[in-house]
């Protein structure tokens, strides 16, 4: 792997333990994939933002580092919102610990932001290399932008965020971001609601395990973009899609679907996933929530009061910006939380079934809350929340 | 006699060797506090990892294993050093956040090597040596 000068120096120690033990494991991953040299990096974002899955041990890791971002950096989402984490119920030693991780990474630089969509807070545009961890947004960054990122682990974001840079392989290789299979979706109704993109990537992502579609037969707009790559990212590994006419790099590369394995997914498929149930609770924001859909649900919402909890998530960023929208939905009694969602707060543990409007929590809800999840429209969703 | 393997984790360490030769999942599969290998049916399930020079094929489950690693470093039972077949990034990385030397790509089969044998391992140079 050839390294420049500046780099072999931060290797051998001349800019402190840190940068040096960074350095290391951006170098070791890159000899892991074969990586021929560095690449700079626009952001990054960090996993193992959670006390649940880094434990005693992360932390003390964490502790230890001394060096500050060189690039914009934020955390995957935790466990709770970390303001109003009492609000959601819950435990004061579990909250003192994830705070206790927040401040470690906020000694590092990194931004107090715990989203899946940092491409709200930060300009990311076609072709920026990136060093995101969350499957979603790196789903996003890939197809949606065309940027370029890996799906990165803790420690290998953490050190992007610090060197600025990232081992060059991978999706970073315009080699090898094309189609590898042909979804061809029949009868895509008019201008649908983003829950049913998501239903169509619950189905597609099983379909794709871990190589990289290129559909045919939908024109989805951005939020529907985001819901169905979340879904594929979930039921599969597919860290990148093409959409033809859609997508950027579909539109530049003008990828042709002959020669690729086809498969087919009719719109009576996708609709079979949408069952009525009366759930005990509604989370709407897998991934989080944009300004758009805030002003949406807040209109959604306008004139009633919840029946049944609704949980809102978004990032502490949009939350901010849409403050009168996020005003209005509280006002319903619904609930809008920043740093955490339906799929990795403790919060939600405690209901039977949970309504979500997305095919990622419809995936993730069973196994990481234990409830029962069903699928419908966002404004579905909010009408269950309003029926008594 | 010395073997050329490719440097992951720098640093040199020395021990006895050990060897897996399956591959090894750290989170829930080795015990942070002890470094006794906890998984059911492993061939080295029971054994301890500490001081040894672990020679196993690669990492496998999940990716919080690197943390353990640094754990079993800060606990003093973090091997000597690991030889690994091919590294993947839960080892590599583990291995260089807690500064246990670590090789991989030896040229020879995990199997010709000797369980107990005494070897140098430099995870800079990538240098395998067979002491005695």
């Amino acid at each position: 792997m050839y390294l420049t000068p500046e780099e072999e120096a931060i290797l051998n120690g001349e800019e402190g333990e840190t940068r040096q033990q960074l350095m290391e494991i951006l170098v070791g991953v890159g000899k892991v994939f074969g990586a021929d040299e560095m690449v700079p990096v626009r952001s990054a974002q960090v996993s193992g933002a959670s006390y649940k899955t880094i434990g005693e041990w992360g932390l003390e890791w964490l502790r230890g580092l001394h060096a500050r971002a060189s690039v914009p950096a934020v955390l995957n989402p935790v466990g709770m919102d970390r303001i109003r984490w009492e609000e959601m119920k819950i435990e004061p030693e579990f909250a003192k610990k994830q705070l206790e991780v927040i401040r470690s990474y906020e000694a590092l630089g990194i931004r107090l932001e715990c989203t899946c969509t940092p491409y709200y807070l930060y300009i990311t545009e076609y072709g920026d290399h990136l060093a995101w961890s969350e499957s979603s947004a790196v789903s996003y960054a890939n197809s949606v932008i065309g940027a370029r990122t890996n799906r990165e682990g803790g420690p290998s974001a953490l050190a992007a965020a610090i060197i600025g840079k990232t081992p060059k392989y991978g999706l970073h290789l315009v080699e090898n971001r094309n189609p590898q299979l042909h979804i061809r979706v029949l009868d895509e109704p008019d201008n649908p609601d983003a829950s049913w993109y998501g239903a169509l990537g619950f189905l597609a992502g099983k379909i794709s395990g871990n190589r990289i579609p290129l559909f045919s037969g939908i024109r989805p707009g951005r939020d529907q973009l985001k819901n169905l790559g979340a879904a594929m990212a979930a039921t599969g590994a597919v860290a990148l899609y093409h959409v033809q006419g859609i997508t950027p790099e579909a539109r530049v590369f003008n990828y042709a679907s002959a020669g690729l394995e086809e498969f087919v997914i009719e719109a009576k498929e996708v609709e079979k996933l949408f069952i009525n149930e009366i759930p005990d609770a509604v989370a709407i924001g897998c991934p989080h929530c944009s300004p758009e859909e805030l002003d949406y649900i807040a209109g959604l919402l306008e004139g009633c009061m919840v029946k049944r909890p609704l949980y809102i998530f978004s990032s502490r960023d949009v939350i901010n910006r849409q403050s009168d929208s996020v005003r209005k939905i509280e006002q319903s009694g619904a609930r809008v939380y920043a740093d955490t969602c339906m799929v990795v707060s403790p919060a939600l543990e405690r209901y039977g079934k949970i309504m979500v409007n997305s095919g990622k929590a419809l995936s993730y809800v069973p196994t990481m809350c234990g409830a029962g999840a069903v699928i419908g429209t966002t404004k579905a969703c909010i009408d269950a929340a309003c029926t008594p | 006699m010395i073997l050329q393997g490719r440097g992951i984790s720098r640093g040199v360490g020395k021990g006895p060797l050990l060897i897996g030769p399956d591959p090894i999942s750290f989170l829930s599969g080795v015990d942070p506090e002890t470094g006794i290998v906890l998984e059911p049916g492993h061939p080295l399930q029971g054994q301890d990892i500490s001081g040894s020079v672990l020679a196993f094929e690669y990492g496998k489950g999940s990716t919080v294993g690197s943390y353990i690693l640094y754990a079993l470093s800060r606990n003093g039972h973090a091997p000597a050093a690991i030889i690994n077949q091919e590294a993947e990034t839960i080892i590599a990385v583990g291995a260089i956040m807690g500064k246990i030397p670590m090789v991989d790509r030896i040229g020879i089969p995990l199997s010709d090597l000797k369980s107990g044998q005494m070897v140098e391992v430099d995870g800079t140079t990538g240098n395998v040596t067979m002491i005695e």
